[in-house]
């Protein structure tokens, strides 16, 4: 995501460096983690001290390590986004099905993808917006919100024209059904419950209701806790 | 004596005929068995059925094989790579179909066949419009759709050392879908940079076992696509004007 794909407001809530840093706090220390394409892949930077989290690239690396300077490292040696990476020492290397064996079979504690759309029942749309012209590409995106433990989405909360992300029902094609745990966006973290988007933390110098009129399904306070506790 | 190791690319695809399903390994440029996809440009076969998990990128490799008219359908899970322009003019005409695989499922589908599975449920896709139309089946109370396992008449890899049993091994990411691929495919060719006698390979290290793998072609120093497309290069090679 671009820069001129902030929010239409820059001033107000946490920056994409920001939210990446806020997820991060999120992550138990000894998580095997895979970590989408944009915002995601900025979380890697900001492990917590005293923390070790292992980083899987679904095209097969486990233990990936930081992207090497411009023009460095090697092009067989890549990320899912096919951005050249390293290998962290501990590192392995597999094919394809062991990879997505790792992912379906529940062995990853936490995938963080973006999100074109998230509806409160937890359904996600990431993958196409189902345009007449688009080229339909899904990559490994159905795969991982199907067998990781924990899917979090980080986002900008409104589209670039202001539109909420955050829905009571996805329009785009869906993702998987019923399956996001936590919401990060630039004005919040929102925790997707049985009753649907609870607020968990407000950005420093955004209010509740600030966020309750970009949030297009109903938002429950902080203090309204669900009578069922969160999801995950 | 067995010795699977032959003298060129084109020999490597003796056999290659029109309407053929080809798997081709690769992740984007990683793993891309570039040499061999040439070689298959210049043997001429068309109307294939290709199963890569993109669609090549400039126009050389995979996205040249595209651009030449040879691919009538293409399986694969993400036709959208930077510097990807071939494919979607052919999809918009209707010249290549696609059939989009999520990525997990496909290299499945692809292990599946290898491994004698016509078949098997998962939970990927489920309530998406890629599980229309599938058969759904409840099991332990959590809903799954029935995929197919994929087979090819032949599958082009790309191994950084190969022996002349076929034994491979992979240069890191580059491993991708080629041991599953090498499984799937009937006819198996392995390009691969280095070549080495029997018993040269630690038997522990062998990542592709031989008796997957047909034939062996020696490609020393095998192109990479980005270095290709950074240079504006083509193939065929165009001729100077």
């Amino acid at each position: 995501m671009s820069a001129e794909q902030q929010n239409a407001e820059p001033q107000i809530g946490w920056t994409r460096e920001q939210m990446a840093q806020r997820v991060a706090v999120d992550i138990a220390d000894g998580s095997y983690v895979n970590l989408g394409i944009g915002i995601p892949e900025l979380i890697a930077r900001y492990v917590p001290e005293g923390r070790e989290f292992i980083y899987h690239t679904e095209n097969g690396l486990l233990g990936m390590g930081p992207s090497p300077a411009e023009g460095e490292g090697e092009p067989e040696l890549i990320n899912a986004g096919k951005r050249r990476v390293t290998a962290l020492p501990g590192a392995s290397y597999f094919h394809h099905a062991d990879s997505f064996s790792m992912i379906r079979g529940g062995h990853l504690d936490l995938c963080v993808l973006g999100a074109l759309q998230v509806a409160n029942n937890g359904d996600l749309a990431n993958w196409s917006t189902g345009g007449p012209e688009a080229i339909p590409a899904v990559g490994g995106a159905m795969d991982l919100v199907a067998g990781v433990k924990a899917i979090y989405v980080v986002t900008q909360h409104c589209t670039k024209t202001g539109e909420p992300k955050l829905v009571e029902h996805c329009t785009f094609p869906l993702t998987g059904l019923g399956i996001v745990n936590r919401i990060y966006t630039d004005l919040a973290v929102i925790e997707v419950t049985s009753e649907g988007f609870q607020l968990v933390e407000l950005a420093p110098g955004v209010d509740f209701e600030y966020v309750k009129e970009r949030t297009g399904a109903p938002l429950l306070s902080m203090s309204e806790s669900p009578t069922n506790a969160t999801r995950a | 004596m067995i010795d699977k190791r032959v003298a060129s690319c084109a020999q490597a695809l003796e056999g290659v005929f029109d309407g053929a399903t080809v798997m081709i390994g690769g992740f984007g440029e990683a793993g891309s068995p570039i040499e061999l996809i040439h070689a298959l440009i210049d043997q001429g076969s068309t109307d294939l059925t290709v199963v890569n998990n993109n669609t090549g990128s400039g126009e050389v490799g995979l996205a040249a094989l595209i651009q030449a008219g040879r691919v009538a359908k293409m399986i694969c899970s993400y036709p959208r790579t930077t510097n990807s322009t071939v494919f979607p003019k052919l999809y918009h005409s209707g010249k290549t179909k696609l059939e989009l695989v999520p990525q997990g499922t496909l290299a499945e589908r692809i292990r599946a066949g290898g491994a004698g599975i016509p078949a098997f449920y998962t939970p990927t896709s489920v309530g998406t419009p890629l599980a229309e139309g599938k058969e759904h089946r409840t099991i332990d109370g959590r809903e799954y759709v029935l995929e197919y396992g994929l087979r090819a008449d032949f599958a082009l890899i790309k191994g950084l050392q190969a022996d002349r049993y076929g034994n491979v091994i992979y240069n890191k990411t580059a491993r991708n879908f080629a041991p599953i691929m090498a499984m799937a495919g009937k006819v198996t060719v392995v390009q691969a940079a280095q070549v080495v006698d029997a018993g040269e390979m630690d038997p522990e290290t062998v990542v592709t076992p031989g008796i997957f793998v047909n034939r062996v072609v020696h490609v020393a120093n095998p192109a990479h696509e980005s270095e290709l497309v950074a240079k504006g290069l083509s193939y065929p090679p165009t001729e100077p004007s």
